[in-house]
């Protein structure tokens, strides 16, 4: 235990869905510009610790907090919680009856009632930052894949998140469209957002990750530097994972 | 064979006061919920008891002796207007599919056709229904044509008919064109003819999509049964009219009414249970 409060900290969450327990008692920290990958098979429960620590779901027992503060407490005004966490999902995120701009801006004018000359000037920049400058007016359904998860993330940042939660966000890209979401999340490392994803992508993993959890069967069975877990995992269960995930892969 | 018991989960201390919270709050809830609907019915009725005419009214509207004279034979006049509904419906639903269909296929030699439906829709949604009638009723038995029917429920049938096919013709193809362009390609890539793609793909998916609005203009048209009394078919509402011009009444004319109510409730509470079922449905897949 260090002394210092950590940004984010899970304490044995649990969580079921009918008499399927999820997450059995997950324990987790996340200091203040740390990248933290989350891997594990699909089912193992990836998703639903995400949705727990953004409240899209109600933790059964345990207590995640965010800066020290209990938010899993019922009392907690959840939306305001949510506005500091931000969240992109596998796909769906854009709204599809609203221009790129328009997606960017709504959190911003509706929650922080920026002017709307305002909020459009801040989602320009942060469009640029992604190089979509160009896409500014038209509609989601007319990007590809990787530009709408690219705009996605623009959307996610627009309310200045302290955290940033991805599940899976390549996972329904083509292969050639991964490269420049990645990228994009690579950028916000480097600009010290603290973000905690979910994701296959082991490589990127080894690369931007500080650190990497490994998930199986509802709890945290190891965690380490991605060096350590993927050339050194100590668990067999970890290994047997690893192994299964090269041979998918290649 | 016992299922095995869960895997007993002692909650947390914390666990148990958040549970205790959310339980208070949910009475709560029930408790402001229940006092309020209270408030507004008991203020209703106050409002209409004490209003100046309520005596006249109570006397005129509410004559329980009335009511209890004239039920039996309002109730068996509703049979009337159920044979006209059922008739109706199945009648509606074969027009509003041909009609929907001949507009969303896309075969050019269908043109003439196409203009007829688009002329249909617009005539039939643009028309009173109680025009329709009236037009129905009285036009085409003065044609005096061989083989066309002078029974006033047949003709109300037909009315009914002309006039809420248009509603649901529409209804249906905005079903048929919500189903995603994947679904036709899926199933003409198997082989599926375009009328097969249709039939056993398509039309399904649709009808599920549009059932909750479909629905509603059968609701809709069950209490429209009743402007069939305006030709002079005896009917509930017309059985109602008659009592209550006998007696000096409109205690038929509210007995008439609840019979309305009590006959479109199922309908109604049907497409209160189908679009939960949706609901559920949508959550059980993520």
């Amino acid at each position: 235990m260090t002394d210092t409060v950590p940004l984010l900290r899970l304490d044995s969450v649990c969580k079921s869905f009918g008499r399927h327990q999820v997450l059995r008692g997950v324990d987790l920290r996340l200091d203040t510009h740390e990248v933290v990958a989350l891997i594990g098979s699909s089912g193992s429960g990836k998703s639903t610790l995400l949705r727990c620590v953004n409240l899209l779901e109600a933790v059964d027992d345990g207590t995640v907090e965010l800066d020290g503060r209990d938010i899993t407490d019922p009392r907690v005004d959840a939306d305001a919680v949510r506005r500091e966490i931000g969240m992109v999902f596998q796909a769906y995120n854009l709204f599809p009856h609203m221009s790129v701009l328009d997606n960017v801006a709504l959190a911003p004018r509706r929650l922080r009632r920026l002017p709307r000359a305002e909020a459009d000037a801040s989602a320009r920049l942060l469009l640029r930052r992604f190089g979509l400058e160009d896409k500014v007016a038209v509609h989601p359904d007319q990007l590809s894949g990787g530009q709408q998860q690219r705009v996605a993330l623009a959307q996610a940042l627009a309310m200045q998140p302290r955290l940033l939660l991805l599940d899976e966000i390549t996972s329904a890209l083509d292969p050639e469209l991964v490269g420049e979401v990645l990228e994009a999340i690579n950028d916000l490392k480097q600009q010290g957002m603290t973000i905690l994803m979910a994701t296959h992508e082991m490589a990127f993993a080894r690369e931007v990750a500080d650190r990497m959890v490994f998930l199986d069967e509802g709890v945290v069975l190891e965690e380490g530097p991605p060096v350590q877990l993927l050339d050194a995992p100590r668990h067999e269960r970890t290994a047997a994972f690893l192994r299964r995930f090269r041979t998918a892969a290649s | 064979m016992a299922v095995p018991p869960p895997p007993a989960h002692v909650r947390s201390a914390r666990q148990v006061e958040r549970d205790a919270w959310r339980r208070s709050r949910a009475r709560r809830r029930t408790l402001i919920a229940a006092v309020s609907t209270v408030v507004v019915l008991v203020g209703t009725a106050w409002l209409v008891v004490t209003s100046p005419g309520w005596e006249r009214v109570r006397d005129t509207f509410f004559d329980l002796d009335e009511a209890r004279a004239v039920a039996p034979d309002i109730i068996r006049a509703f049979w009337m207007n159920i044979k006209l509904f059922t008739v109706a419906e199945v009648a509606i639903l074969v027009l509003a599919l041909g009609v929907a269909v001949i507009r969303v296929i896309p075969v050019a030699g269908l043109a003439p056709l196409k203009l007829v439906a688009v002329v249909y829709t617009d005539v039939a949604r643009g028309t009173p229904t109680l025009l329709v009638v009236f037009l129905v009723g009285f036009g085409v038995p003065a044609l005096r044509l061989q083989g066309v029917p002078i029974d006033l429920f047949w003709l109300g049938v037909i009315a009914l008919t002309f006039s809420y096919g248009g509603y649901v013709a529409e209804v249906l193809r905005a079903g048929i064109a919500s189903i995603h362009p994947s679904q036709w390609a899926s199933g003409r890539s198997l082989g599926l003819s375009y009328g097969q793609t249709f039939r056993h793909v398509v039309l399904p998916q649709a009808v599920r999509r549009v059932m909750p609005p479909l629905i509603n203009d059968f609701v809709s048209l069950q209490k429209d049964t009743a402007l069939v009394a305006l030709i002079g078919l005896v009917e509930a509402l017309r059985t109602a009219q008659i009592n209550s011009s006998r007696d000096f009444d409109y205690t038929p004319y509210v007995v008439a009414a609840l019979g309305f109510i009590a006959l479109t409730v199922p309908l109604a509470r049907a497409t209160d249970h189908l679009a939960l079922r949706a609901v559920r449905r949508e959550q059980g897949s993520t």
